[in-house]
């Protein structure tokens, strides 16, 4: 989230897409209803919010909104896409704002282009583009860039008239989705779209403000990074980022996803979203040049750009201290350099192909997780060793035993290791809206459960001993690492937590701050966003001035409440709040501002900005000061699949993309079967009629919870919910036992029959959509009561396997199926 | 006195005068919710209040979990509950948040470590000390098997790629960290998280 779970009740407007907090996050869904209901505050205060509701199926979420809209999945580029072009036809956005704050008024080289549904410099056999034309055109003297390289100054043209800027090829991009359009391809009646666009166009006056949530009903899409990026160009271009009651808000699903996204365990970044590096980088310059943001306007800051390499000099130092010097490098060739994407799928994609040897999944089961749990499982039965680090058994530790695997024909050898739950040891937790929240140890292990980082700590220790005794393959690292803990097999997480902090290494004091970070090996920074989170004071995160005294505790009446733990980054409650007030430094809103100029210093919120930063010197920074523009960027060269957002069809699709059928699903999305050479499993509309959409419900979560008694009882077992309509062309009634099939799988489960999903005209066709919750496998409550019937229980034994071309995401959230009812 | 949350009651101390009087303000004693929050009351007096958060989605809503040590000197967990200061939740759970108590002291847990040997059709419990000898080792052959110090075109990469580490959206974030620090220091490049599915 830019914002956080109770500034939602700040907003005038809730757009909601790919996601149903009432359901999923119910308790962050009371500042929904507050937004809307509050009787204490008028409407633009805190009270009297519309929320609007775009879903395939009618939720909770739904029930609570003022408009409820039938999307069909993954659709959502086209209906942002649409009230995009709403804005700009009509000329609602925020023109001062996007003037300013955004790259409208930059100008974009000759010869980018977008026709056919492609955009310039794509090439077929690689399914890939050549970016050279995504970039602005430069002019002027070069500017300072980082590892002493220097970037072109980008021209701009701020009457945003050049039919080259920014704004003028996004006006002509999205020219193209008009009512009807965005109709045909979402299913959304005409009518009721032009309702909802009249009520977001309101949305660019200053004193209006909109937000965005989202959850992965918009990433689980082969186009979900550009799905949340049309959202946010719609947001950028009615001035609502940085502001309180606007942003983008990711509602995420687990209860420290956030945290553990942050520290990087991910393929691609390392602590604090910095890019792992690439072969070829030879140095820390040829690192920072190549991964770091460049300045491209005299007054962009470009903090991050300019900090890079003070930022990971620091994680190096506190990671290899002693080992990290001048003279090395400070150890950047301890890092591993991967030669091609190393996400989720491309683990078990590598145990197919033969490649990986062990796995240890930690608190996550990659059987029902999938996509394609079947082919999972065969993956799994491929490695040499597989490690399970979990308090409860999971469909992973169980793989060699699941419905119709022979364990005796499974050579993997598997190591079931039964940790501590949250509640048996202590630590951070960092939620959706980068609160992160200390929590205590309440009891001790249950039987041997063992603390994960102990395990960790210990295994380290035993491999550490077995490259001292007998050698191996580059054992630099691992003889080099920091260990700075008072028991090196038994951490504490207040230990580790000081780590992730850092520490000024001539003086021993906690860093209080990222910004004195330093290059030259002389701090630490064991992830630089965290920093700041326990300085000398003590941990901050621990702090607990909440609503015990509203008066006291939130002093601007915002509900930041900035006494109550920690958000990252510097204890800042909403990301870019510069951006909050005008060029002058007042509020844009004065009944919500997020941080104002008061003559001396900016007030409020912790700034995203130098807090003496004088606005009107015409020094003085750009909003956006993590982007090399100094803008937010409504055209960016930053993804692989457009510099624009453009509606391409799932890669199971029920009709061809009305804008382009030539060029119908994204050109980009990674196959991953065909890449690897092995047959790609899709199937078409003729075989598989209708589409698919996955989710949770309210009294599950993923998979832990089918060891819930209580939870169990509330949903016991395993369902579709399939439209009336649909079940009485197939002869389906209310809990029949139905079979749902897909290229690669099939579920066998009872139909619930209902009225919360129903057909659409998509493109003249009629278009119907099941839905699936996650929830249910082979291990747990039910599975064991109903051995028989859970035997075809996987939703993910559906799903396709092939991901976003961004970030891999797979394709959860729209495929096709077909459906029969089991006599 | 009706107004006061059992909370407030036990916050403000009086943990005892405060229960005491729950009776005088009721003296028929017929209501029957009463009657229950007398009993929880007396179930709770004098147990200690920890902090925690919720373990399932990441709305972060603040648990007060109440604890007791039973005559062998163990710490039993009696109850968890929202915790009204927090600015997040103000005290309310959802279904699951609000049976967290349940899966906290769940008997389905794995108490000892389990190996499946090769081929074999059951677990087979093992002590600590077997399990992390033989991963350590298996670790390190395959470690030293797939290790690439330098690719084809001669670029230092020093990377383990036949081992992947995956997992960690519920344990702290200190204990990410580590996991990060460790992988990377063996070289893992396939690390990944729930964030990607």
């Amino acid at each position: 989230m830019t914002n956080h779970w109770r500034d939602i009740k700040n907003a005038d407007v809730i757009l909601i897409n790919g996601a149903n907090p009432a359901e999923a996050h119910p308790v962050g869904f009371q500042w929904f209803v507050k937004a809307k209901l509050d009787p204490t505050k008028g409407p633009g205060n805190g009270g009297g919010a519309k929320i609007i509701h775009a879903d395939p199926r009618y939720t909770r979420t739904s029930a609570v909104a003022d408009t409820y809209l039938r999307i069909r999945t993954g659709t959502d580029v086209a209906y942002f896409g649409g009230l995009i072009n709403y804005v700009l036809q009509n000329r609602l956005y925020h023109d001062e704002y996007v003037k300013n704050y955004t790259n409208a008024s930059f100008i974009v080289k000759q010869g980018f282009d977008f026709t056919d549904g492609l955009f310039s410099g794509y090439d077929k056999a690689t399914r890939s583009y050549n970016i050279s034309t995504w970039a602005y055109e430069t002019e002027g003297d070069a500017l300072a860039g980082p590892a002493g390289t220097t970037q072109p100054r980008a021209k701009r043209d701020m009457t945003l008239q050049d039919p080259r800027s920014v704004f003028q090829l996004m006006k002509k991009h999205y020219s193209r989705y008009t009512p009807e359009v965005v109709s045909s391809i979402t299913g959304i009646p005409i009518l009721q779209f032009l309702d909802v666009a009249r009520i977001v166009g309101e949305m660019g006056k200053p004193d209006k403000v909109m937000t965005i949530v989202y959850a992965v009903g918009l990433t689980h899409h082969t186009t979900g990074a550009q799905l949340i990026r049309s959202g946010a160009l719609l947001q950028l271009l009615l001035g609502n980022m940085g502001r309180p009651g606007g942003g983008m808000n990711a509602e995420r699903g687990h209860a420290n996803i956030q945290g553990n996204t942050d520290h990087a365990i991910s393929w691609d970044i390392l602590p604090g979203y910095l890019r792992i590096p690439a072969p070829g980088q030879k140095t820390l310059d040829d690192y920072v040049a190549a991964s770091a943001p460049k300045k491209s306007d005299p007054n962009s800051w470009n903090f991050f750009g300019t900090n890079y390499r003070s930022f990971m000099v620091s994680l190096l130092k506190a990671w290899y201290r002693g080992a990290a010097t001048k003279d090395n490098e400070f150890a950047f060739h301890f890092i591993p350099k991967p030669a091609v994407n190393s996400s989720w799928m491309s683990i078990y994609d590598q145990a197919l192909k033969g490649k990986m040897e062990g796995v240890i999944l930690n608190g996550m089961t990659a059987t029902s997780i999938g996509p394609d749990s079947n082919q999972v499982l065969q993956a799994l039965s491929n490695l040499k060793w597989l490690v399970i680090m979990d308090p409860l058994p999971t469909t992973s530790s169980e793989f060699w035993r699941a419905p119709g695997m022979d364990a005796a024909k499974i050579q993997t050898e598997v190591f079931m290791l039964p940790t501590t739950h949250w509640i048996e040891k202590d630590g951070s937790f960092t939620n959706s809206g980068r609160w992160t929240q200390w929590k205590e140890q309440v009891i001790p292990p249950a039987g041997e459960a063992r603390h994960d980082h102990w395990i960790f700590m210990e295994l380290f220790d035993r491999i550490k001993t077995l490259y001292r005794q007998s050698g191996g393959k580059f054992p630099d690292p691992i003889l080099a690492m920091t260990v700075d803990f008072d028991d090196p097999k038994k951490p504490t997480m207040d230990e580790i937590a000081r780590e992730i902090n850092g520490k000024d290494l001539s003086t021993g004091k906690q860093m209080a701050s990222f910004g004195l970070l330093k290059a030259d090996g002389t701090t630490t920074a064991g992830d630089w966003i965290y920093t700041g989170s326990y300085p000398d004071a003590g941990n901050l995160m621990k702090r607990r001035a909440g609503v015990q005294d509203p008066a006291k505790n939130d002093p601007t009446g915002m509900g930041f409440y900035p006494g109550w733990a920690w958000s990252w980054p510097l204890n800042r409650r909403v990301l870019y709040n510069r951006a909050s007030a005008d060029l002058e430094g007042k509020p844009w809103d004065p009944k919500r501002p997020g941080i104002q100029w008061d003559g001396t210093t900016w007030v409020g919120d912790v700034p995203d900005y130098p807090p003496t930063m004088n606005p009107k010197d015409p020094a003085a920074w750009l909003p956006f000061i993590m982007n090399g523009e100094g803008t937010g960027r409504l055209f960016s060269s930053s993804l692989n699949d457009g510099p624009l957002p453009e509606h391409y069809e799932p890669i199971e699709a029920p009709v061809l993309n009305p804008l382009h059928p030539g060029q119908s699903e994204s050109p980009t999305a990674f196959l991953y079967d065909q890449a690897a050479g092995r047959p790609n499993r899709f199937g078409k509309v003729d075989q598989y009629p209708y589409v698919a959409t996955s989710y949770r419900l309210t009294e599950h979560e993923h998979y832990v919870t089918q060891h819930v008694p209580l939870l169990v009882g509330l949903q016991p077992q395993a369902f579709v919910e399939v439209p009336e309509e649909l079940a009485s062309e197939k002869g389906i009634k209310n809990g029949d036992r139905v079979r749902v099939s897909s290229a690669r799988g099939k579920l066998e489960v009872a139909a619930l029959v209902t009225k919360r999903l129903g057909p659409q005209t998509i493109a003249g066709k009629t278009v119907y959509t099941i839905g699936i919750p996650i929830h249910w496998g082979f291990v747990g409550i039910s599975a064991e009561r109903y051995p028989e019937l859970s035997k075809n229980w996987l939703a993910n034994a559906l799903t396709p396997f092939v991901g976003d071309s961004n970030a891999r995401t797979p394709e959860f959230k729209a495929f096709l199926v077909n459906i029969e009812k089991i006599s | 006195m009706t107004d006061l949350t059992r909370r407030q009651l036990l916050k403000a101390g009086a943990g005892s005068a405060g229960l005491a009087m729950i009776p005088f303000a009721n003296p028929l004693g017929f209501d029957l919710r009463a009657a229950k929050k007398i009993q929880q009351e007396f179930r709770l007096a004098g147990a200690k209040e920890v902090h925690s958060v919720c373990p399932y989605c990441a709305v972060g809503c603040g648990l007060i979990a109440y604890t007791k040590q039973d005559a062998s000197g163990k710490t039993r967990l009696l109850q968890i509950e929202g915790d009204p200061d927090s600015p997040i939740n103000e005290g309310r759970l959802c279904p699951k948040g609000a049976t967290a108590m349940q899966l906290a002291t769940s008997s389905r847990r794995v108490e000892k470590p389990l190996y499946r040997a090769p081929g074999s059709t059951k677990w087979e419990e093992k002590d600590w000390d077997f399990m992390l000898g033989k991963i350590a080792q298996n670790f390190k052959d395959s470690r030293d098997r797939t290790f690439v110090a330098q690719d084809a075109n001669g670029n230092v990469v020093n990377r383990t790629e036949g081992i992947a580490f995956a997992g960690g959206a519920a344990f702290s974030s200190e204990e990410g960290y580590l996991a990060t620090k460790l992988m990377r220091t063996f070289g893992i490049v396939h690390i990944e998280q729930q964030a990607r599915v």
